[in-house]
């Protein structure tokens, strides 16, 4: 018995895109009225969701307060039916940990701090379905959720995964993919300047192959921010439409 | 476009998941054929013009088989005269579900650019998509997809139809799939109608493969063989008569062939033999199992072909079919025929974890490979790993779990890695645990038995023991010995004879009866010497230091003292815990210089030519009496001492002192069982040799008799005359290739009790009672 053929001869995967190929995605914003801003987004079958609180006073010890810029509070969690089993998730368990930590440091490289000083902003991202690429979902949702909270940021941050079969990059890995043994990196971006805010690998990748993955990831990433700007230009659109401008 | 596919999956724990996947359907996806305008492909595969001459198709066409016909009739498709051929990306997935061998044949196919295969991912077309409807089972959705597809193909290149016409054939043995295709109004053949249609390659109809009924899919829970009985079943027909109950011993040359040593009265065993795969039914080497005799006229004789499993050819049982059908075929006339009988049930297994190295499948991302063990008698077994490609050239331990009867091989699982194949400790590690010899450290248990260090004789020893300090005692051992058992002594008497020693180490004054030292001792039974490693069987501390008779200290021995005449006559013998000082630890070399350097006369010289003169006396005496030198070769290695690697290989040669030591132990033996024999006849341990049955001789004939020589084999002294007598002018390494075969004749000898057995000749020494008294430390 074989285990699942990632990519074909003919060069589909298991869902039928090709290597280079990124899932459907599909965002909304705005889509709290009582967050400052939040974010819904879809990345194939991964559906996360992103709500930004901010910049207000730091509530909760005051001596985290720093004078000169702005605190980021990140809080990752995963909703308990979120996988194919259900499962119950304690709050502050080790990957939620981690990975509100990535997204701290991320954001914390991307939002203009310096212009809110002694205050805080809070996101929270909450996975409602998980399909591979779990990180890229909650950093794309909160883009979004920034913008839409009007923080001003220096660039978009995209994220995408990007995993490597037999000698090919493949792009944007689903749930199958990711658990297939291979290596998986994730990356986020900042586009335009193509600055790299986090870079993220697991399993074993032979030097040889870094430089090939990584151009895919920042590929993938930048087909991302595409997608993004365009979501981002319509809610403007419709929001200025509704409030007739 | 974005579609989802949902279906529910049962976990290996009972539970119930439910998986979602993305499919995405493109509209990118070419038909691959040259004809085709519409496509926008870079390189066609299927040719324009793809006629194959058939009376059935005249136009050119291109073929499109099914699963079932892509299962069975892989041969016809290996077969350079079919070309053009279309499989689906349905087709594709289910051969790699269902056989992986043959997927790796038809992957072969598709990348052969002569074949003009072309793979069509219909799953992923826009218009050949489809979804299961509710009702639908899978076998009958991926018809469907076929058909579909079929009818896609056939519109899509009606097209580009020149006057000729290019069809599609549909080639299905499945009846209700042909009859919904024809409703369709497309093309489609029975495989067979189709090969047989090809009138200008006839030869292509004698690789059809001939299946079943088109009903019967080729299910992978085929049983390949028969139940086992119950317990309760076998024990009663063993009572009866029906069964037999035996060990089970794999042939090592032939994987299809074994024997059972049936346990009869007293010591006799039966050989019955047991052949063919299904009569081996799933017995495992050393499995204690239960047979039945098949009637006379199923009786085969042993065959002479080795047969190796080369693995998996097909998973099922065809290819061992071959084999067996080949091993008919060369049994016949092979041999007497022996009682053959086949495998009812197991009593018991014998199961323990194996060494060897993992064959890896053909599919890339398997889970599922083939281990195969270092010892050729036990079969390959399935394992499940996903460390596979690290395991690769490793040498790994792998433990049977159960053998199912519809399995080919035996499933297990992944124990541990021993290293790197080819690794001078990985290869040391597998002997070891092959041969079964233990080889971890002594535990706590064991070393807490042994004497606190610094250790010295007391006076209690001294008092029960007496003082041979002053005698000019000597060990002769090979270069590099560390454990001593031995030392020998001779002096003149004033009466004209001569008084000789053999000291052996006295270990039993250090290891008590039934401690964890002796429990431990007994388990592992001898001392392994290999190249370069010894595994003692006592700690170190005793086998290279305390019970060693090292040169210059003053150690524990049992002495056997005789007073012999120069005619090498024994005129008294005498035995005594002793006290020794051993003068020197010579090598076989050193010893031998001595004796033929007539500069030097100091006493341990004397002695040793002393010795060396009655030695030679001594042998004479034996081989008169009809002892066998027989050759076994030793070889030894020269080490390097940097890189431990071996560098040279030279025969051990046989010197004087070799021989010399080796009567002298001889005696000692015979003297003690003589003495032991005496004071305890109904329970003293000895050791014979018994003589071995004359047809065991037939090998050793055989061979002399190819040289025009006869070998007499009536009695021992005969055996040896006619061994030295036999030699060939220019071929003088024959007579030690005589003596070799000689070796292979003779029986086993073995340890017995003196009140139960009254044979006590020992054969090969030609004495008429023998035991081991001497080399305790080792044995």
């Amino acid at each position: 018995m074989a285990g699942v053929e990632l990519l074909s001869d003919q060069g589909y995967r298991l869902d039928g895109r090709k290597a280079t190929e990124l899932r459907k995605v599909q965002a909304r914003m705005g889509v709290f009225a009582q967050a400052d801003g939040s974010a819904y987004i879809e990345q194939g079958n991964t559906k996360a969701l992103a709500v930004v609180y901010g910049p207000h006073e730091v509530r909760m010890s005051r001596s985290k307060t720093l004078h000169d810029r702005a605190v980021i509070n990140c809080q990752y969690s995963m909703a308990t039916f979120s996988t194919a089993e259900r499962k119950r998730r304690p709050h502050g368990d080790r990957k939620s940990t981690e990975m509100s930590l990535h997204l701290k440091q991320t954001f914390e490289a991307a939002v203009l701090t310096n212009l809110y000083p002694r205050s805080q902003i809070d996101i929270y991202v909450k996975i409602l379905q998980s399909d591979g690429g779990n990180y890229s979902a909650c950093v794309n949702a909160a883009t979004l959720a920034v913008i839409d909270a009007g923080i001003p940021m220096r660039d978009y941050v995209c994220a995408c995964t990007a995993g490597f079969v037999d000698e090919t990059p493949l792009a944007d890995l689903c749930h199958a993919e990711e658990s297939g043994g291979g290596t998986s990196l994730a990356l986020a971006l900042l586009p335009r300047g193509g600055h790299i805010a986090l870079l993220q690998m697991d399993a074993r990748l032979h030097q040889d192959h870094l430089e090939t993955l990584m151009e895919a990831a920042m590929t993938a990433c930048k087909g991302v921010s595409k997608v993004l700007d365009q979501v981002v230009r319509q809610h403007l659109q419709e929001v200025s439409a509704l409030t007739g401008e | 476009m974005l579609k989802s596919k949902t279906f529910v999956k049962k976990t290996r724990s009972g539970g119930i998941m439910k998986i979602v996947r993305e499919h995405y359907l493109r509209d990118d996806i070419w038909c691959g054929s040259e004809f085709c305008t519409e496509c926008k492909q870079d390189e066609s595969v299927l040719q324009k013009d793809a006629c194959i001459e058939s009376n059935l198709c005249v136009f050119p066409h291109y073929l499109l088989p099914d699963t079932n016909v892509v299962l069975s009739q892989i041969d016809i498709l290996e077969d350079p005269l079919i070309k053009n051929v279309i499989i689906l990306q349905t087709v594709l997935q289910e051969v790699r579900h269902r056989s992986a061998p043959i997927y790796k044949r038809l992957k072969d196919i598709l990348h052969d650019k002569e074949k003009h295969f072309y793979t069509f991912t219909n799953e992923h077309h826009r218009e050949t998509y489809i979804e299961r409807e509710p009702g639908e089972s899978a076998n009958d959705r991926n018809d469907r997809a076929i058909r579909v597809s079929t009818k896609w193909y056939s519109d899509h290149l009606k097209n580009a139809r020149t006057e000729e016409g290019l069809r599609i054939v549909l080639l299905t043995n499945d009846r209700e799939n042909k009859d919904k295709s024809e409703e369709a109004g497309l093309l489609t053949y029975r495989c067979e109608e189709y090969i047989k249609s090809l009138i200008a390659n006839p030869e292509l109809v004698d690789r059809l493969a001939l299946t079943n009924d088109d009903k019967n899919d080729i299910t992978s829970s085929k049983v390949l063989f028969p139940e086992h009985l119950p317990l309760s079943r076998i024990q009663s027909g063993i009572k009866s008569g029906t069964f037999l109950q035996g060990t089970f011993r794999a042939s090592r040359d032939n994987y299809l062939e074994a024997t059972v040593f049936v346990h009869g009265e007293g010591d006799e065993s039966t050989e019955v033999l047991i052949q063919g795969l299904q009569n081996l039914n799933r017995a495992v080497h050393q499995d204690l199992v239960a047979v039945e005799m098949l009637p006379q006229n199923q009786w085969v004789g042993p065959s002479s072909v080795v047969l190796q499993d080369e693995g998996p050819k097909d998973d099922d049982v065809t290819g061992d079919d071959e084999e067996e059908k080949a091993l008919k075929g060369a049994v016949v006339g092979a041999g007497p025929r022996k009682p053959t009988a086949r495998v009812v049930g197991i009593i018991k297994r014998n199961w323990r974890p194996f060494c060897g190295m993992l064959f890896l499948s053909q599919i890339k991302e398997a889970t599922r490979h083939l281990f195969t063990p270092a010892d050729r008698r036990i079969p390959r077994i399935r394992i499940e790993t996903r460390q596979a490609s690290t395991l690769a050239g490793q040498r790994i331990m792998v433990a049977i779990d159960g053998w199912p009867k519809h399995s080919r091989y035996p499933n297990g699982h992944f124990v541990r890695s021993l290293g790197c194949a080819g690794d001078k400790e990985t290869e040391t590690e597998v002997l070891l645990l092959e041969h079964d010899v233990p080889h971890q450290d002594f535990s706590q248990a064991v070393l807490s038995f042994l004497p606190k260090m610094p250790w010295s004789i007391t006076e209690e020893d001294m008092a029960v023991r007496e003082d041979l300090r002053h005698l000019t005692v000597c060990s002769v051992d090979p270069p590099g010995c560390t454990d001593i058992d031995d030392a020998l002594h001779c002096r003149d008497l004033p009466n004209g004879n001569q008084e000789v020693g053999v000291h052996i180490a006295d270990v039993s004054h250090f290891i008590r009866p039934g401690n964890a030292l002796d429990q431990e001792a007994a388990s592992r039974g001898t001392t392994v010497y290999l190249t370069g490693r010894r595994i003692d069987m006592v700690p170190e501390l005793l086998s290279s230091n305390l019970c060693s008779l090292r040169c210059n200290v003053e150690r524990l021995a049992f002495s056997c003292i005789w007073e012999i005449n120069e005619k090498a006559e024994i005129i008294k013998t005498r035995f005594a815990k002793s006290v020794i000082n051993s003068k020197a630890s010579l090598t076989y070399a050193e010893a031998q210089m001595r004796i033929d350097d007539t500069s030097m006369n100091d006493d341990i010289t004397k002695s040793l030519r002393g010795l060396n003169r009655l030695a030679k006396i001594l042998k004479r005496q034996r081989i008169e009496k009809g002892a066998l030198t027989l050759s076994s070769p030793e070889v030894r290695f020269h080490i390097d001492s940097e890189t431990h690697d071996p560098i040279d290989l030279q025969t051990k040669e046989l010197k004087d002192t070799n021989s010399m030591v080796e009567e002298f132990m001889l005696l000692a033996n015979i003297s003690v069982a003589q003495k032991i024999y005496e004071e305890f006849s109904e329970c003293a341990l000895l050791r014979k040799h018994p003589a071995p049955p004359p047809s065991n001789y037939d090998i050793l004939n055989k061979a002399a008799k190819s040289k025009n020589l006869v070998i007499h084999t009536d009695s021992a002294k005969a055996l040896a005359d006619s061994l030295d007598a036999a030699r060939v002018d220019n071929f003088p390494y024959f007579n030690t290739l005589l003596r070799i075969l000689a070796t292979r004749c003779m029986m086993q000898a073995v340890y017995f009790c003196s009140g139960m057995d009254s044979d006590f000749h020992h054969y090969g020494l030609a004495s008429p009672i023998y035991t081991h008294f001497t080399s305790p430390i080792r044995r």
